[in-house]
Order: C-alpha cells, then structure tokens, then sequence
C-alpha cells in the first residue's frame, strides 16, 4: 500500500533509483552488445577507428553486401563442428543432473530426518568440501586418471561433476525436506511402511518442486563448469566450455575471433531460456538455505 | 531414522564425496611428497683409436621403466613445500637479511611464484566481497521500491551476469574493454594515448578483472537482500518512523540489522567463491599481469606432457588450508550454535 509520503521522490530515493537504473544497463549492456556484434565481421565487432562501425556495420557491408551476417555462426557450428561440442555438453549434463539429484534426494532426506550428531557432521563436512577450490581436487584426480587409463572420457567426468556437485544438492534438499513435515512419513511407517516405502509412496510426490530448483543449479553447475571439463576431457570429447577455451588458442592467429564470439553467443542462449522459464525458481533457490537460516 | 537405515539412504552421495572429494585431498598431499624421477643416466666408456673416453647417456627404457613401476616419482619429503615455487623459506630469509627497507623486502617477496599468486586472490577476495555487499544491498533496496511491473524486469536482467558461465562471462567484457573494443578503443581516443591498454598496465588488469569480479557476483548478494527486506517486519519500520527516523536511519537502525545473519551468509558465499577465482584470468590472458593460486596450479598441470603432480600438489594442499583458516569463524559459529540448540 503506497502513501502519498512513500511515494514522494527524496534525494535518497533519486539516487537509489539511479544506481539501479546504472546497474541495469551495467548488466544487460554487454549481452546486447555481444549478441549484435556476433551478425558482423570482426573489423566491425572490434573497431578500433569508429565504435560506431559496430553498429551501422560498414565493414559488414562492404564485404557481404548486407548489415548482417552469419557467416560467423556458419563458420562456428559447421566448420568448427560446435554441433558435437554441444552434443557432449548434453550427455555431461544430462547425467550429472539425474545422478546428482537421485544420490542427493536420498542422502539429504535421510539428513532431515536423523537427529543424530553423525548428520550434523556431514553436513559440516559437506561445507568445507563445497568451499575447496576445484582445481585442488583436479590435482589430486589427474595422475590416478592417467594411471587407470580413464582420463580423456565423458564418464570419468559426469562422476566427478556429480561429486563436487554433492555437498550443495545435499544442503539444498537437506533444508528442503526439513519443511515437509515428519508426521507424514512417519504416519505411513505406523501404517506398516518400511521407511524406504513411506520415501517412495509419500515423500516423492510431494518432493518436485524442490528437486526442480536444485536441479537448475545442478544443470548450471555441469553446464557453466570449466576447470573440471577443461582437465579432464580429451580434445575429441570436449565439452562447449573448454572449446570455446581452445577457438580462443586457434582461432585468434587466423583471425577469427567471430567464431568465438558465435560460440559464445550459442553457448549463453540456453541459459537465457533458462532464466526465462525458471526465474522464480532460480530467486528462491538462492535464497532457500538464507532466508530460512 | 535407525543407523542402518540411515547408513543406507546416506551411502550413494557419502561414498561419492569421499571418493572424488576427501580422497583428492589425501592424494595430493602423497603427490605432494614425492618429485619426478631423475633420468636414469648410464655411463659408459666409448673406445676410440685416441683412448677411451666415459661418456653419460640417458637410458630412455630404464626411465620409462622406472616411471611406471613409481608413478609418483622418488619421495622428497616435505622439501617441495619450502622451494623457491612454493613457501621459498630460504628466499624470503635472504630477501629480508638483503633488503634495507621494507619496500625493497616486499618486492623481492612479490617475485617468488606463491606470494605472487596468493597476494592477488587475497587483494581480489577482500576487495570484491565487501563492494558486492555494499552494492548489493544499495541496489536491493532501490528495487524494493520499483513499482511492481519493473521488479521482475530488474531480477531477469540481474540474473544474466550470475548465471552466465564464468569464462564466457569474462570473454564478452574482455571483447569490450580489450584496445579494439568499445570501451577500450572509446577510452583511447579520449585519452589520445594508444598504450592505454588491458595487456600493457599491471594495474588496468588488476582492476578490470575486479570490475569483472563484481559483475559476475553482484547479482547474487543483491538477490539475496532483496528476498531479505521482504521479512522486515512492518511494524518495526512503522515504529521507527513514528519515533522521528528518516528513511536513512530507519534503514541503517532497523533494516540492515534485520538483514545482519544475511550478510554473513553472503560473506561466506563469496568468500569462497571469489578465493577461487580462476576463469577470468584464462579469458582476459591475464597471466603476465595477474595469477591467482587456482591458476598457477592450472599451469603445473598444464605443463605440457609432464604435469607437475607435486608442485600442484603443494600449491594444492596450501590452498585447502588457507580455505579452511579463512572459513574457521564460520564453523565455529555453526558448531556453537549446533551445540546450543543440543542442550
């Protein structure tokens, strides 16, 4: 409800609106600029003589004859094979996120309902280990891989995303499940269930909309993931992330920096439909282990 | 929830963690221990009609062969700890016998490899995190007074920098701010100065990847707040203003106190987040000015054909322990108030 004094406009409120207002255009500018640039040639992209090439797209016209092109797009997809990158994303990401959500439902349902001192201590745990860097425990993987002769493959990979990715599926469902309340399960134990059927026959149909949430994260994890895929993965199976690493080593020299620009524009599509769809999850996912405290 | 049962439901992500989490963590600490195998060198007198002379050469097969049996390499206890590339104890002493002033001290410690690394992710850490929060909490407080409509325009558009991976994140500011970009070629024309650029001045990159740092984090912490400052009670804003506080007191005197456990749980986040940052300095090429410890342990695995495991290692295993110091409070907290609650 708005008052006539909340709604009068003070200095302070002047600049508030001012910040947010610059923030806005701080954090939305560079995706429009990436996005535009990417249907140029690079004399336009990056002009050095006039920013404004970049928009009216001079070079672009003189070379191919119209303000747009894309041919960078073209350039990246089909003779960079980006397709196949993008497929090998998908399996990584695909099983990270069923295998990270189905051991994580079950360890953080257990967690909600053990009042053990053993459970508090996991969950410590889990922190310290969501806190190491991943390039630490990449060194610790690396020779062992190369000894086991599984390095270079997707497998090898998705287990370890699915790892790094357990101590925050773990804390995220753990306070997940905490706010379903216990009578529930428990009713159907007194009704003869074990706890493993009181799981699968009441728990899970209640249990999607915070499986969903942190699946997203999840997704992001595996999807946005670059110090793991970047180590582990063999050239021929690499991931988006680390090829648009190596378009920069190659492509550079040869300039075409477009088919970067390209690829980085296809890779940040599916997290714009992403955020999309899924805004409000992502905000309460968030927030979900703050707010409750 | 009995123990078997519990041991049970618990066994797929515990058994995961410690294999690909607690055991890394041993392992480079073994890997730390030992150093690659020397060449095995074989000595041999080779005739000639002037006499014989003894001549060194590399057994290839014996190296080969002893790689394999040892993959680790030979043990050298704890020695690569204290090199030149890591802790570098002897330098440091020599540096400080050496050096007439602080100043001249200090620059000799910069050059060794880990300080290097280890006082830009410091300057990084407490730098970004206390702007993220300040900023963060000033914007979620200018959304909350949006008119609806514009509330959920600002979350979308807020969330693209957060979401965006890392590196493609930093790629497309680096496009802008590089000496060809928008910002980079705009700033050179003011300036009229052409060696104003990213990949020329220690301190332009040391503060773009900052600039970088806040953007991609920002998002975050103003997130949070924002869900924050919808649970602050109405009735203590109400009171406060009845008592004659203006809109700045009531939000330093009411609000940011109800957001207080708020804080320390972004703090924590970013905290983390940011002493881990690695992926701007790939995508800014950012190492001849900047490099932060995930990085130079990415460039001794890098090495090419020959991973520096125990450098890595080491480098690794100090990294841990700089987490854990730098997360202490926070589990202590924890651990308190676990304790509490308990009894």
């Amino acid at each position: 409800m708005a008052t006539a004094a909340q709604s009068r406009l003070t200095p302070l409120k002047i600049a508030s609106f001012g910040l947010v207002l610059l923030w806005l255009i701080i954090a939305a500018f560079p995706f429009f600029w990436t996005f535009w640039g990417s249907f140029k040639v690079q004399a336009d992209f990056l002009s050095k003589a006039d920013w404004m090439n970049a928009i009216r797209g001079t070079n672009t016209i003189a070379q191919t004859g119209s303000a747009f092109t894309t041919e960078a797009y073209r350039g990246a997809w089909i003779d960079e094979a980006f397709w196949f990158n993008f497929k090998n994303t998908g399996i990584v990401v695909f099983f990270t996120v069923v295998i990270s959500l189905t051991f994580g439902t079950l360890g953080g349902y257990a967690l909600a309902r053990s009042g053990f001192r053993y459970a508090f201590w996991i969950l410590m745990a889990a922190l310290v280990f969501r806190a190491m860097p991943h390039i630490t425990l990449v060194s610790g993987y690396l020779l062992w891989f190369f000894e086991w002769n599984v390095w270079g493959i997707l497998p090898t990979t998705i287990i370890v995303l699915v790892a790094i990715n357990q101590p925050f599926t773990l804390w995220m469902l753990h306070s997940f499940f905490k706010n379903i309340p216990k009578d529930m399960d428990e009713s159907a134990m007194v009704d003869g269930c074990t706890r493993f059927q009181a799981f699968r026959h009441v728990i899970v149909p209640v249990m999607w909309p915070g499986v969903i949430t942190t699946g997203l994260f999840s997704f992001l994890l595996a999807y946005n993931d670059f110090t793991v895929t970047v180590m582990l993965l063999s050239e021929q199976n690499e991931t988006i992330i680390p090829a648009i690493n190596s378009f920069m080593g190659t492509t550079q020299v040869e300039g075409k920096v477009m088919y970067a620009v390209a690829a980085v524009v296809s890779a940040t599509a599916p997290l714009f439909v992403l955020i999309l769809f899924f805004q409000r999850q992502i905000v309460s996912g968030l927030t979900a282990g703050a707010v409750k405290g | 929830m009995k123990h078997r049962t519990f041991f049970w439901f618990i066994l797929p992500t515990l058994s995961a963690m410690i294999l690909f989490i607690a055991l890394p963590i041993v392992s480079v600490f073994v890997q730390s221990l030992f150093v690659a195998h020397e060449q095995v060198q074989v000595v041999s007198e080779s005739c000639g009609p002037f006499g014989c002379t003894p001549t060194t050469s590399i057994d290839l097969e014996a190296t080969e062969k002893l790689r394999e049996e040892q993959p680790l390499g030979r043990f050298n206890g704890l020695n690569t700890y204290f090199n030149r590339s890591h802790l570098a104890i002897a330098d440091i002493g020599e540096a400080w016998a050496n050096s007439d002033s602080m100043g001249a001290f200090w620059n000799e410690v910069y050059n060794l490899p880990f300080y290097n690394a280890l006082t830009f992710t410091l300057t990084y850490t407490f730098i970004v995190t206390p702007l993220v929060l300040m900023l963060g909490l000033a914007i979620a407080v200018g959304v909350n007074n949006l008119p609806r409509a514009l509330k959920g325009v600002a979350i979308f558009t807020s969330l693209l920098p957060f979401l965006v991976t890392p590196l493609v994140g930093s790629l497309i500011l680096f496009w802008m701010v590089d000496g060809d970009g928008v910002i980079g070629a705009t700033l050179q024309n003011i300036f009229n100065d052409s060696s104003l650029s990213l990949k020329g001045s220690t301190p332009l990159m040391w503060t773009m990847l900052m600039v970088y740092g806040v953007w991609h984090t920002l998002p975050f912490s103003f997130i949070t707040f924002y869900a924050g400052l919808q649970t602050v009670p109405e009735d203590t804003l109400e009171a406060a203003k009845i008592d004659g506080a203006s809109k700045w007191q009531s939000l330093i005197l009411v609000t940011v106190p109800h957001l207080m456990p708020l804080v320390s749980f972004v703090t924590l986040m970013l905290i983390m987040d940011n002493f881990r940052v690695f992926e701007p300095i790939v995508s800014f090429s950012a190492e001849a000015h900047a490099r932060s410890l995930s990085w130079i342990i990415f460039n001794d695995l890098r090495e090419s054909g020959n991973p520096l495991y125990a450098s890595a290692g080491a480098t690794s295993l100090l990294t841990i322990i700089l987490v854990v110091i730098l997360m202490m409070p926070v589990l202590v907290r924890t651990w308190r108030d676990f304790t509490r609650k308990a009894h």
